[in-house]
């Protein structure tokens, strides 16, 4: 009960002091050992049994074949009253205060004994739950870490799909240039060439009217005065010829 | 074998037999001052693991000691404390 206290602060014994020194060293000074340290033994539940708080079982068990259940405590009035008798123990003022010390510390301890004890384990429990907490975290992040390698894995399989698609675009792209550039090339060709052709039905054109104004300008040119009354009287006389005609073809 | 560890000389003071108590006890003194705190570091160890350092540890863990301290002390003032004898005889 009162132990379990000073469990709780057991980490501060076990660091302080020579004697609490080396209760830490010598597991590990003997490195000749084949032993291990981990995993760390787990403590033992109770520890040695004492009955009435200060005397240990093992007494009880020394005496109990030769003198039964009541031998230790025969024992112990024995000695107490040769004490006693003997004024080995001497009855003063401290006798005093050690009794009624004595009383309240047993009244204290039956009383809050319990209370105190539950107090520590919650305590311990508290701390083991928190290391447990730490260990499962670490656990399950692990694991996680597990898994998330194998997905790593499984995804570096699909890296040759990606590279596969990644050279058909490629593929296509070049593809897709080639395409246009040869377009290009195309139709520049076909418009210098509509150029050319252009230029030459344009020359064959401007001559063909150039010959032709010429033709007539020299034609007309030509065309004296002389001449024009002679044509002009050469279509009257003509006109009458063929009103004459159409007179006579009307008439019969 | 645990014995045996423990115990170079001999048996536990259990099996010893009273005739060869003096002899037993001659083969356990100290011989150096360094066996002597060897032998009181192994035996606060084994007290302090057997019933301190345990899950549910009693009050027998301290109280023992606190006796112990108790009785020790009172063996050290005794002298001094034999004056306050009630009487002188006995």
């Amino acid at each position: 009960m009162l132990s379990r206290l000073v469990i709780v602060s057991a980490n501060a014994l076990k660091s302080s002091g020579p004697l609490g020194a080396g209760l830490v060293q010598a597991p590990r000074a003997l490195h000749t050992s084949s032993q291990s340290l981990a995993p760390v033994p787990t403590l033992p539940e109770k520890g040695g049994k004492v009955r009435h708080g200060i005397i240990p079982e093992e007494l009880f068990q020394l005496l109990y074949p030769k003198t039964g259940v009541t031998g230790p405590y025969m024992l112990g009035t024995g000695l107490l009253v040769y004490l006693l008798s003997k004024e080995v123990y001497v009855i003063n003022h401290e006798t005093i205060a050690a009794s009624t010390i004595g009383a309240i510390i047993i009244y204290g301890i039956k009383k809050f004994g319990p209370s105190v004890a539950a107090f520590a384990d919650k305590l311990n429990e508290d701390k083991v739950a928190k290391a447990q907490e730490v260990k499962d975290l670490a656990m399950s992040s692990l694991t996680q870490a597990v898994e998330d390698e194998k997905k790593e894995q499984w995804r570096v399989e699909g890296r040759s799909m990606l590279f596969d698609a990644k050279r058909n675009n490629v593929a296509m792209l070049l593809e897709t240039n080639y395409r246009e550039r040869l377009h290009m090339v195309t139709n520049e060709v076909k418009r210098r060439l509509d150029y050319q052709i252009g230029l030459q039905d344009l020359q064959r054109r401007m001559a063909q009217e150039h010959m032709v104004n010429w033709v007539e300008k020299s034609v007309v040119g030509s065309i004296t005065p002389q001449q024009e009354k002679e044509s002009i009287a050469k279509c009257i006389t003509d006109l009458k010829a063929l009103a004459q005609a159409t007179q006579t073809k009307a008439t019969a | 074998m645990e014995a045996r560890k423990h115990n170079p000389s001999g048996r536990s003071l259990g099996q010893v037999t009273l005739g060869d108590l003096p002899g037993w006890l001659a083969r356990r003194t100290p011989q150096r001052p360094r066996d002597a705190v060897n032998m009181v570091q192994k035996g606060w160890q084994w007290y302090f693991r057997k019933y301190i350092d345990v899950r549910k540890g009693g009050v027998g863990g301290v109280g023992m000691l606190l006796a112990g301290y108790c009785v020790l002390s009172y063996v050290w003032t005794y002298p001094h404390l034999k004056q306050d004898r009630w009487r002188k005889y006995h």
